[in-house]
């Protein structure tokens, strides 16, 4: 059995006196797809950004390799690719220009994999266009280019499909498949039926 | 990272004029609204340009991280790997830049409009240039922590403005002794001591203020 690369332990998460979730372990080994479900409010969101750090947990624990994510931060974000409901799309910027900041974050400078990213992700032609101008879809595609450019490890992705059409998500899919195929770990949320060729998980919560 | 600051203010130029406008307004409402009498504005002059200048930085902070908080953005940034506090002092400066220079380099203008006396002119450019950074990374810890809100504005400016005082006292009175023909070095050196000393901790304090406004 391969070492876990991400790990959470007990993890409890309240706001307020609402309690989300408690008592929460799982351990994600490379090459697995972990689906969190559950209705809306049940904390899916919550245990996303716990998992990448950007919430502490109100009790429990995340393992980046054994380390807790806090004090191997750097070398976690290294490897961690996070994209929410919002991903750090500057409407007033092109797509291209949105993605080639995203990448300079991390220090990867690729001119040839920005376009080869932007064409895989359907956006050929619409390189250019100021990100306000493109449809829901379209927009929600700029930020999952960043999946084609990927060396990170762990995706971790908060309702991907949303505004994406059939064709878009069979490519989303196959991204995913190949990237647990390549030992990556995927943990998603959505309320699509996807067909996955990796042996996936399902993390319930509420 | 300053190529994208700097593209964003490019295609918004209404975020650089609003300032740039209003701090001529509030300027230009002291000569209508007290007196006329070129003897009474050169006495004011010095301090009038520095609270409007103030004022119209503080309206201009709110925004500093309200669009990346609102998109996304914010979040990207604090799960990269690059340094944060290193991103945020090139977020301020870039601000301070596009929003601030601006208004430094309009102030001589409206120095000559309120009279300001020959000697002043060299204070007033030398207290803004030193003061003004200063107030940016301070302004930009206030920013941090109350952008998850949603009138954060008026708080901003209760929590940071009192900080500002010292800043205006020394360049009111260094504005003064130049008018008065004296040497202003002292109040420059004190100015220049408060930057050094923002620049050091403000960007830290900053990413760490953005982390919890990004916790809850």
């Amino acid at each position: 059995m391969p070492q876990a690369l991400l790990r959470a332990e007990n993890l409890l998460f309240e706001y307020d006196d609402l309690l989300l979730f408690e008592d929460l372990n799982f351990s994600a080994r490379p090459g697995e797809v972990i689906y969190v479900e559950g209705p809306n409010g049940s904390g899916k969101t919550t245990l996303l950004k716990i998992l990448c750090g950007l919430i502490d947990p109100v009790e429990g624990q995340v393992y980046w390799q054994d380390q807790r994510i806090n004090s191997a931060a750097s070398h976690y974000r290294e490897n961690l690719l996070y994209l929410g409901h919002h991903a750090g799309i500057k409407s007033s910027l092109t797509a291209r220009e949105n993605l080639k900041w995203l990448l300079s974050l991390r220090g990867v400078r690729g001119r040839v994999e920005i376009e080869h990213a932007l064409a895989l992700s359907g956006l050929a032609g619409f390189e250019d266009i100021p990100c306000g101008y493109l449809s829901a879809g379209q927009k929600r595609r700029v930020s999952l280019a960043r999946m084609f450019i990927s060396n990170e490890k762990v995706w971790i992705l908060d309702e991907p499909f949303t505004a994406i059409d059939k064709g878009g998500v069979a490519t989303l899919e196959s991204a995913i498949n190949q990237h647990a195929e390549q030992g990556g770990v995927v943990f998603i949320t959505t309320h699509q039926q996807m067909n996955l060729t990796v042996p996936t998980e399902h993390l319930v919560l509420g | 990272m300053i190529g994208r600051e700097l593209l964003i203010a490019a295609r918004y130029p209404a975020e650089i004029l609003n300032p740039l406008v209003f701090f001529l307004m509030v300027v230009a409402l002291f000569p209508l609204g007290i007196s006329p009498e070129p003897e009474f504005l050169s006495l004011i002059a010095g301090p009038v340009i520095w609270i409007a200048a103030l004022l119209a930085l503080m309206l201009s902070l709110d925004s500093l991280f309200k669009n990346d908080f609102d998109d996304g953005s914010l979040e990207q940034l604090l799960i990269s790997p690059s340094p944060i506090a290193m991103m945020v002092l090139v977020k301020v400066i870039t601000h301070w830049f596009t929003t601030v220079f601006p208004i430094i380099l309009l102030a001589p203008v409206l120095a000559l409009m309120l009279h300001l006396p020959a000697e002043g002119y060299g204070a007033l450019f030398l207290t803004l240039l030193l003061g003004t950074p200063t107030i940016s990374l301070i302004g930009g810890i206030g920013a941090a922590l109350t952008v998850g809100l949603h009138r954060g504005g008026v708080l901003l400016s209760l929590i940071v403005l009192p900080l500002f005082i010292p800043i205006l006292v020394f360049s009111a009175s260094a504005i003064e002794a130049a008018n008065m023909g004296m040497l202003y070095n002292p109040q420059l050196a004190i100015l220049a001591a408060m930057l050094l000393l923002a620049l050091l901790a403000a960007p830290f304090a900053t990413a760490f203020a953005l982390k919890i406004s990004i916790n809850n």
